[in-house]
């Protein structure tokens, strides 16, 4: 028979800004049910233990994305994950924590303008010349709707946004959260901003190219809305509407195929000397050398190429569908 | 137990930067009789950069890389978690939609090849984990790393996105992994307990945001170092390119020296299993600290 209650030590973050010079944990033992959700523990830790205690919450349902807090560093909307299949990969002591504590206003209300303004500066609204007066329904295919790959449900929690190390280490990078929704408008065949927006998003430091690939707004995601492929499309748009800068990113992005239909197999240094050029090349002396002392360097000479590479140049040439 | 027999992806910097992990690759299996045939006619998977300039292209070659497993019925095993995603994440893609999986066969044929779906692709450390056994390991074990403090760095790309890694990667948990940390233990080893054992490197953007880079390295470095690690590993090339030949940018980034040798996955297995440290190309680390190779 399974387990229907478990006794669950529950390590909450406390800190009132006005009060606090630093924040602290408090221990609450509970029972919990095998139903019971993270917002019913937040709620029972408000109604039994301590009146104070602050936390966001709306909806109840998984739409208004107001209860997301982390778990154990998971993010998590406390209205849909379950404490016991959190139990199974933490075990028995569960430390809840606001998305950012280093945010934190009281408890687990944290201040998101960083996560706002960075909203807004992808223009998250439909741009289209529409009529005052229409005399018929503005319709779009279900084809072109698919284009939008459900980036219209996201529901704004912050979960990827704060689950971001790019944004934690790098305060312009715009995040996982804005690039979605500026997906969301440029995916859909109504808008005229397209291309705004993609100027927007070509800069370095707080563009497209500056997200690290490490798929944690993939894995936070409540929605599963897969918010890396998002940023993936909008790569590709940029390629696809000729946007692109002729910045380092990119010719990082060319050049694998240049090399690949070389080589075959990536030629590592001649990446980085085509990417940095000639003269931005030389910055990358200082590891070089001592790479090349613990024969970590192929030079052009000796670079080893894939068998069959007659093959690899023809698919190069055939399969390319983008021109640069 | 029948012998393990599997089609080797080596990747790119198993070939050229990390020429050691390749070496320590193969000396462990043939230590541990496990046979890798090698995909020499494997291209680049791309490394996620390619998959930014052209989808089409970047699914062909990677198609085309299992198309060669498949030729040898074999199992793809990966030394890279980057190929590791990318090969998996074209699997995932072409075994679900018929359409593009047409589509780029209509490619493939030009060259003679077809996609069929019958090769799975997983990491190397999985092979070992699920396939081999940690317990076999264990017993092959004959100089304990003992005493010695290691801090594992699982890799994004191995991890997560969980929905398409736990297809090959025994179910770890992207918040909570272990595959690591118990193999270190098999080995004899403490595994060191910190936060960003699962966390980004940096690697993808070091070209244009070296600062982002080095920030990331260096968070997790100095994590592992004030929980007393002695050493750390990691089963990609890529953050061990970044943890191992940065050092020096990272250092003066985060303003603390990051001092701390970073073995391959399979030069730690190595180690363990008395292998000569020559075959597992320690000398190609930059940092030696504690390795004690002369």
């Amino acid at each position: 028979m399974s387990v229907e209650t478990k006794k669950l030590k529950f390590k909450v973050f406390r800190f009132n800004k006005d009060t606090d010079y630093l924040p602290y944990y408090d221990t609450i033992e509970m029972e919990v049910t095998k139903d019971e959700l993270v917002l019913d523990v937040m709620n029972r830790i408000k109604w039994e233990h301590d009146g104070s205690f602050s936390y966001r919450r709306s909806c109840r349902h998984g739409i208004c994305g107001s209860c997301a807090i982390k778990v154990n560093q998971k993010p998590t909307l406390a209205c849909k994950d379950n404490v016991f299949e959190l139990v199974e990969i933490f075990g028995e002591e569960l430390v809840l924590e606001p998305q950012d504590i280093k945010r934190a206003y009281k408890d687990m209300v944290i201040d998101k303008s960083n996560f706002w303004e960075k909203y807004d500066k992808v223009q998250p609204y439909l741009i289209a010349d529409i009529e005052e007066f229409p005399t018929e329904e503005n319709i779009v295919s279900k084809e072109d709707a698919e284009k939008i790959d459900e980036a219209d449900y996201c529901i704004a929690c912050g979960s990827c946004f704060y689950a971001c190390p790019a944004v934690e280490v790098n305060n312009e990078y715009i995040g996982p959260m804005a690039l979605t929704k500026a997906w969301r408008f440029n995916a859909d065949v109504r808008d005229n901003a397209v291309d705004d927006r993609l100027n927007t998003l070509q800069q370095l430091g707080s563009g497209i190219w500056d997200c690290v690939k490490c798929n944690e707004c993939a894995e936070a995601c409540p929605k599963e809305l897969d918010p890396i492929g998002k940023i993936t499309k909008l790569h590709l748009q940029t390629f696809e509407k000729e946007k692109s800068l002729n910045n380092v990113a990119v010719r990082h992005a060319v050049g694998f195929k240049w090399s690949i239909k070389k080589h075959g197999i990536l030629d590592e240094g001649e990446l980085v000397r085509y990417s940095e050029g000639n003269f931005g090349v030389m910055k990358h002396i200082p590891e070089a050398i001592p790479m090349l002392m613990h024969g970590k360097l192929v030079f052009p000479w000796n670079m080893p190429k894939s068998k069959n590479l007659d093959e690899i140049k023809k698919l190069v040439d055939i399969a390319s569908t983008v021109k640069y | 137990m029948e012998k393990l027999k599997y089609a080797l992806y080596t990747g790119c910097t198993a070939r050229e930067s990390t020429p050691e992990l390749l070496k320590s690759t193969l000396a462990i299996a043939d230590k541990l009789g496990i046979e890798l045939v090698l995909l020499d006619e494997a291209s680049c998977c791309g490394a996620s950069h390619l998959q930014d300039f052209d989808d089409m292209l970047s699914l062909t070659l990677n198609a085309r890389n299992l198309c060669y497993a498949e030729k040898l019925g074999l199992t793809m095993v990966t030394i890279c978690n980057t190929c590791q995603l990318n090969t998996a994440l074209t699997k995932d893609r072409l075994d679900s939609d018929p359409e593009l999986k047409a589509k780029v066969n209509e490619k493939l044929a030009e060259v003679g090849l077809e996609y069929k779906g019958t090769s799975e692709v997983k990491h190397f450390l999985y092979a070992l984990q699920d396939d081999y056994g940690y317990d076999k390991i264990a017993q092959a074990v004959t100089n304990p790393i003992a005493d010695i403090n290691v801090a594992s760095f699982y890799g994004c790309h191995n991890i997560r996105p969980s929905h398409l890694q736990n297809k090959s990667n025994g179910g770890e948990n992207a918040y909570k992994p272990v595959s690591l940390d118990n193999l270190v233990v098999a080995l004899g080893g403490n595994a060191v307990e910190y936060e960003s054992k699962n966390k980004c490197c940096g690697f993808h953007v070091e070209l244009q945001n070296p600062q982002t880079a080095n920030r990331l390295s260096g968070t997790a470095m100095l994590d592992a170092i004030d929980n007393n690690a002695d050493m750390m590993v990691t089963p990609c090339p890529l953050c061990h390119l970044r943890m191992d030949v940065q050092q020096h940018g990272i250092s003066k980034e985060v303003g603390r020296p990051v001092d701390i040798a970073v073995l391959h996955l399979p030069q730690m297995v190595g180690i363990a299993l008395g292998i000569d440290p020559k075959e597992l190309g320690l000398h190609h680390n930059i940092n030696q600290k504690g390795l004690n190779l002369k």
